[in-house]
């Protein structure tokens, strides 16, 4: 027999079959991987003030609140479909689902419950080009990366790659109808960035995501392929980060940070590629995990801050 | 009233404290989330329409 509040007392076999609670409401906000949505905020945000468009303030902000959401609502549907590969690897063995806070059903629920709102009010907030593209966001991030690409080909982070790409091409179109040259160009700097960003965390992880049965680039083409395949992508990245300076909507600050990151990047890179044994290994692999987000932010953060508070200053004339 | 335990259908048992206080949150949670909803179509309705919208002839 088991003991339970106000003297009342019930059959522990019964017990067992009892309904369970649910997860409390950190739970369920955790499964909307709030750091990744703070960053789709961000890209989004950007997509929209490199736009210039006259917009009402209120329908680009519930614009960028449903795009986050979405990007949540795919995070969501991410963590029920993986909760078995979640549950091997100590980096995600307490998300909530693998560690039984909440139950897989009431995840997808939740996941789905969101999309859907989430495209529906995009759609009657801003228009349904936006909503479009957010839907299809949804869908390439939880069924073609999640529960296709990522367990099937060592190029699932490359090709996965775009859904974490898109939404500054989300953010364009809800706020200007269309989808221009320059969130195209941001699409293209978040694209290219992603493998060196996910690889150099590969590198280190290798062990678990091999124990998960994942087959990312340290696995299966081996680490020095891989650091190879990190320096190819960050000497396509480091010029292809001052695109925006090319095509007139990056200024003087943006081409410091783009030249100086950009720098940054390829020495980071070459270190991994150079550092092959030991705690340097893991180090220079980690060192570049950081520095690409760094790199990522202060590109962004230069675009919204000449685009958006006036210090832009072209470099061509 | 919390029911006595043979009152309850097979397989149920009433909530321990803790169950019954996320519960509660959840509720919260839930009822927020549709009271903020309520607030943004109404703040969107004006922002799309204008506020002319509620001076149209009935």
């Amino acid at each position: 027999m088991t003991s339970l509040s106000n003297s009342l007392t019930v059959d522990t076999k019964a017990a067992s079959f009892a309904p369970a609670v649910g997860g409390e409401v950190r739970d369920f906000f955790a499964l909307l991987k709030p750091r990744v949505m703070v960053l789709v905020i961000f890209t989004a945000l950007v997509g929209m003030v490199v736009s210039h468009a006259t917009v009402n303030p209120v329908i680009a902000a519930i614009s960028l609140l449903m795009i986050a959401v979405g990007a949540g609502a795919s995070g969501c549907l991410n963590m029920w479909w993986d909760a078995d590969i979640d549950a091997l690897m100590t980096r995600t063995a307490k998300r909530p689902i693998p560690d039984g806070r909440i139950r897989p059903d009431e995840a997808l629920t939740f996941g789905i419950v969101l999309s859907v709102g989430s495209v529906l009010i995009l759609g009657l907030a801003s228009n349904w080009l936006a909503a479009g593209l957010l839907a299809f966001t949804i869908v390439f991030y939880a069924v073609i990366y999640s529960m296709w690409l990522k367990r099937a080909t060592a190029q699932n982070i490359v090709i996965g790659g775009a859904a974490g790409a898109l939404p500054p091409v989300v953010g364009q179109a809800a706020v200007t109808g269309h989808v221009g040259i320059e969130s195209l160009i941001l699409f293209a700097i978040i694209f290219i960035w992603t493998p060196p960003h996910f690889w150099a965390l590969a590198l280190v992880k290798s062990g678990e995501y091999a124990r998960a049965g994942i087959p990312m680039m340290p696995n299966v083409a081996g680490p020095d392929s891989t650091r190879r395949q990190i320096v190819w992508y960050t000497l396509l990245l480091a010029p292809l980060g001052l695109a925006p300076v090319v095509f007139g909507f990056g200024g003087w600050l943006y081409a410091l940070v783009g030249v100086l990151g950009g720098l940054g990047m390829l020495a980071s890179s070459v270190q991994v590629f150079r550092q092959r044994q030991g705690e340097p290994e893991r180090k220079a692999a980690m060192g570049l995990f950081a520095f690409s987000i760094l790199y990522l932010f202060l590109l962004f953060s230069a675009l919204l801050a000449e685009q958006g508070l006036g210090l832009y200053r072209a470099v061509l004339a | 009233m919390r029911p006595a335990v043979s009152d309850l259908p097979d397989g149920l048992r009433p909530l321990t404290p803790e169950e019954a206080q996320t519960r509660r949150k959840r509720s919260l949670a839930i009822a927020l989330t549709l009271g903020a909803l309520v607030i943004l179509f109404f703040v969107l309705t004006i922002a799309k329409l204008g506020p002319q919208v509620l001076q149209r002839p009935l």
